[in-house]
């Protein structure tokens, strides 16, 4: 089948083990992915805060692009949340705001460039995955349960809400993800936080709270016994992952907690390499976790890193003072 | 008994606008409808506080989003402008999906961020600062890029923890998720015409 695909920044960036796991299971799910050229960013959280109408177009641009470049195929696919909620939101709210969608376009003309709303269809890849493929073929094809690794399922906020499509049964207790992970053979952990917020841009605002949310989700999964998180976007999977240290040397905590994208289990779950998948980009390493169901993650070699001596400098002997004697 | 103040007093102690020139309620309510596409229904909230208790950023309002309805309700423009209420807004979209009255909240923080920032209330830097920074590389590339935007941020407004930040970003860099150079599209100059006529066809704040 088919897909018009839009990556955004962070997947050809920050979360390129997203798109490397992404590229790497979609022929076994009988995916076709074709990228949107010359896709322009989403704009993220931040262009909407400082435009209206610019930060439509902008989204817009990337709209007209896909129904431009559309042969066979009806949806675009995003898989970060951010990415997606953006797309589908504009091409929900051109159809629906006669007034917006007639500036819109008005502004994508100055381009050479139109956008008819309803052309095209916007879906995450989560979406599909469960909604249109279903968890159970997802199942038929894993080649190499992963039994014994306990996983947690942490969907983040814009891929459930506020579901402008209503694709979702509902937005605060989903089954998408639990369902993928009992089709790996891998055993679900439950994990009460898992629709919460990870902090989105608050490490760059204030360190205070984003501490504070990030705390909250690496020590409930923790405590929940998981061995480790997955999830559906990349600022989720970067806050956990990349903050972790900075969150335990705030708190004075010492948790490990790794967290993958949905798409690198499944994966796994498909027999290929970690390689492959960009199992081993993540900070917070996930290779002691994958080592229980025996998958061996090449750690890079620490090239950078400076040998250490055979001998160090002799040192003067301390006097015991708190010695057994005394 | 409290003796009465000359300046007419609000909630939190801050000096009311005159009331000379008070804003039209249903202007106000129009205006909101405005700048957020969809349907806001401000005019429904029924003051329950869903929105505010399920904020992950509670602690840092000023305001939790039923006052600032309440204060938009009342009039108090300036109150709700001055707030830093929309700025600490993940979009984490928890207020907009527990809304009895499924009024858009999220969507009403973008537009209230846009009409402070185009009035020029940049009262909370940081948040501001991060999101001119990100707009000028997609106007000028198209594509954001990451090591830019940190960077120029953190020069900015230094992190907290200035060690553990530059361990994360030689972390990052080790691991391949992080370039040196942005991307820039092919189309930088239509994307550059396509958000200038879209500037000029913002309604004007």
């Amino acid at each position: 089948m088919k897909y018009l695909f839009y990556p955004g920044c962070s997947l050809h960036s920050t979360s390129s083990a997203y798109l490397d796991s992404l590229y790497a299971i979609q022929e076994k799910l009988g995916f076709e992915f074709a990228e949107v050229e010359d896709w322009n960013c989403c704009g993220a959280n931040e262009y909407v805060a400082l435009h209206r109408i610019p930060a439509y177009a902008l989204i817009a641009r990337n709209l007209a692009l896909a129904e431009q470049q559309q042969n066979g195929a009806q949806t675009l696919v995003a898989a970060c949340s951010a990415c997606y909620l953006n797309l589908a939101k504009t091409a929900k709210y051109m159809g629906t705001d006669k007034e917006l969608n007639a500036r819109v376009n008005d502004a994508l003309a100055a381009g050479g460039m139109h956008y008819t709303p309803g052309s095209v269809e916007v879906r995450h890849i989560l979406d599909l995955m469960c909604n249109k493929l279903g968890a159970c073929k997802v199942k038929k094809l894993v080649e190499r349960p992963l039994t014994g690794l306990r996983v947690a399922p942490y969907y983040g906020c814009m891929v459930l809400r506020p579901d402008p499509d209503k694709r979702w049964r509902d937005p605060e207790s989903p089954t998408a993800l639990e369902d993928l992970i009992l089709a790996t053979g891998a055993e679900l952990v439950e994990f009460p936080l898992r629709t919460h917020c990870c902090s989105g841009h608050m490490p760059q605002i204030n360190t205070e709270t984003s501490m504070e949310l990030i705390r909250r989700l690496v020590e409930g999964a923790v405590k929940s016994g998981a061995d480790l998180l997955i999830t559906t976007c990349p600022l989720c999977q970067l806050n956990i992952d990349g903050y972790q240290h900075e969150m335990n040397k705030y708190f004075k905590t010492n948790y490990a907690m790794p967290i993958l994208f949905f798409t690198q289990l499944i994966g796994l779950a498909f027999g290929l390499s970690p390689e492959s998948l960009g199992v081993g980009k993540e900070i917070t390493s996930a290779a002691p976790a994958l080592a229980r169901i025996g998958v061996k993650v090449e750690t890079e070699p620490a090239a950078h890193k400076r040998p250490p001596k055979e001998q160090g400098l002799p040192m003067p002997r301390m006097p015991e003072i708190y010695g057994e004697d005394l | 008994m409290v003796p009465s103040s000359p300046v007419p007093q609000n909630s939190i102690g801050k000096a009311s606008p005159p009331p000379s020139t008070p804003p039209p309620q249903a202007s106000i309510l129009d205006f909101f409808r405005a700048i957020s596409p969809g349907l806001p229904q401000i005019e429904f909230c029924i003051q329950c506080g869903s929105c505010g208790g399920s904020c992950p950023a509670a602690t840092l309002l000023d305001h939790t989003p039923r006052r600032l309805f309440a204060l938009i309700r009342a009039g108090e423009i300036e109150e709700v402008l001055q707030s830093n209420t929309p700025w600490y807004c993940v979009s984490c979209y928890f207020c907009m999906v527990r809304c009895p009255q499924e009024i858009h909240i999220t969507d009403l923080m973008y537009g209230l961020k846009t009409l402070a920032y185009q009035r020029g209330y940049t009262h909370n830097n940081k948040a501001t600062h991060l999101s001119t920074t990100f707009a000028g590389y997609i106007e000028r590339n198209g594509r954001a890029f990451e090591l830019g935007i940190a960077s120029r941020h953190y020069l900015r407004h230094p992190p907290a923890d200035l060690i553990e930040t530059a361990r994360m970003g030689a972390g990052m860099f080790f691991k391949g998720r992080l370039k040196l150079v942005p991307e820039k599209i092919k189309g930088v100059a239509q994307l550059q015409k396509i958000l200038g006529r879209a500037k000029e066809l913002e309604t004007p704040l």
